[in-house]
């Protein structure tokens, strides 16, 4: 039965929402469009803590298996436990809630931001290394332009570099370049959705 | 949205949804033939070397909000990963299944559980290889790090809606030795994937997978519309720019 009902609701909702988004805001379907997304922000909120769940129970299971990292899985389940309690008993806006956001969350993210730059560096390094053609080195050397047209240099700005050069590649090739991407992944997300909307792509389960 | 846009956009999805039906049926018995892209050509390889090494295969979502147009590209990958995983239903580890959205975390489980089901091996299904790592971009990038780097990883498809945050998804995979097909729908992840992945796919190329797995007759098809649709882009500019060097426009 699931295998009827799942595709039919999930068509007919899809095409209420489309409907909804060309036709105007006072019209039954665009309403019914916007109560349907409202539903959906509240499922996805759901879906958060069915997902932390999940990541409970992955980790659990790592621990039990005494699978390689699981030291690391036991002290994750012991935080989000803490952090849990202290967010019930305290609310989210308590100074110790915030402190630990500022204290643990903001540092770990930024050095991930700072792994990340050098990272960066290192992949550029070994690009020409794995491929070694021209649109290898056309891309390093814009990236270089870019670079140089960009950051602020300490004693004296090159020539030509900052206002000519950089601003040219930015605004004509580059500008051309997204803009083609960004058709090809809009044409993309088209055909996706129509897939979904016809059935017969089911990302909700089903054969 | 004004009525003169809103009847734009009704036409080409109305064009669009016509010419998929079309071709969908019309194309359903003979064989496609695609442009070669490398990327998914060594994907089979991988894929195969996996199954046979017994090691395992990783997908790796993203992070888009299912609410928003960035979706398809999750979207677009779970239909490769339902594909795959019917391929891999007899291999010994199961793929495993990351991502940085709590509604897309549980749509792979499901698309991993149909898989098992339609491959007839329904009873191998773990509800743990579909996950949700982190809603963070960057909690996201270390829960999938550790997949890996500790779980036997020898090929990571990397596909959806990603930040630059993928290039640390794509060391980690270049430091385990494992193959590493990329792709991403935003501009700034393309390029740093261009830099940093193995096996990079740029543009729309992440949304031709499916057609590429043979994940079905409906995707062949929507890779013809986007071609057609494509040069019938190229036409309008082609005449706009015609018009206005006249003086029309």
């Amino acid at each position: 039965m699931r295998r009827l009902f799942a595709p039919a609701i999930a068509i007919a909702i899809g095409l209420v929402v489309l409907l909804g988004y060309f036709l105007p805001d006072y019209t039954t379907i665009a309403e019914l469009r916007i109560q349907i997304v409202h539903w959906a922000v509240i499922l996805a909120g759901v879906a958060v803590l069915v997902g932390v769940f999940n990541l409970f129970f992955v980790h659990i299971e790592k621990i039990r298996k005494k699978q390689k990292g699981s030291v690391y899985s036991l002290l994750l389940i012991a935080a989000l436990f803490a952090t849990f309690i202290l967010g019930l008993a305290l609310g989210p806006d308590h100074s110790i809630m915030r402190s630990l956001f500022d204290a643990v969350i903001l540092p770990v993210e930024t050095s991930l931001m700072a792994i990340l730059a050098v990272t960066l560096v290192y992949a550029s390094m070994r690009l020409t290394r794995r491929r070694s053609d021209l649109m290898a080195i056309i891309f390093i050397i814009t990236a270089l332009i870019i670079l140089l047209g960009t950051a602020p240099l300490p004693l004296f700005e090159i020539p030509m570099v900052g206002d000519i050069i950089h601003a040219w590649i930015v605004n004509v090739p580059a500008a051309a370049g997204a803009r083609g991407i960004l058709l090809g992944v809009a044409l993309g997300t088209l055909m996706t959705g129509l897939r979904i909307l016809f059935g017969a792509d089911r990302p909700y389960g089903g054969k | 949205m004004n009525l003169t846009a809103a009847a734009a956009g009704l036409l080409l999805v109305l064009l669009s949804a016509g010419l998929l039906l079309g071709l969908s049926l019309l194309k359903r018995k003979s064989k496609a033939s695609f442009r070669d892209i490398p990327a998914f050509t060594r994907l089979q390889k991988a894929i195969g070397t996996a199954v046979e090494d017994g090691t395992r295969l990783h997908f790796s979502l993203g992070r888009s909000d299912l609410v928003t147009p960035r979706s398809a590209a999750s979207f677009a990958t779970l239909g490769m990963l339902r594909r795959i995983a019917e391929v891999t239903s007899a291999s010994d580890r199961p793929p495993v299944a990351t991502s940085g959205d709590a509604a897309l975390a549980i749509l792979t489980q499901d698309t991993l559980q149909a898989a098992y089901q339609a491959a007839g091996a329904g009873q191998q299904y773990r509800p743990t290889t579909g996950r949700l790592t982190g809603l963070t971009p960057f909690a996201y990038a270390a829960g999938a790090l550790s997949v890996i780097r500790d779980e036997n990883v020898s090929a990571n498809i990397l596909a959806g809606g990603f930040g630059v945050e993928v290039a640390l998804l794509t060391d980690a995979a270049e430091r385990e030795n494992a193959f590493a097909l990329a792709a991403a729908d935003d501009l700034a992840a393309q390029a740093v994937l261009y830099a940093s992945a193995q096996e990079p796919l740029i543009g729309e190329e992440l949304y031709a997978a499916g057609a590429y797995v043979q994940a079905g007759p409906t995707h062949t098809a929507s890779l013809h519309v986007q071609d057609i649709l494509r040069w019938l882009i190229v036409l309008v500019m082609l005449g706009g720019a015609a018009m206005k060097l006249v003086g029309v426009l």
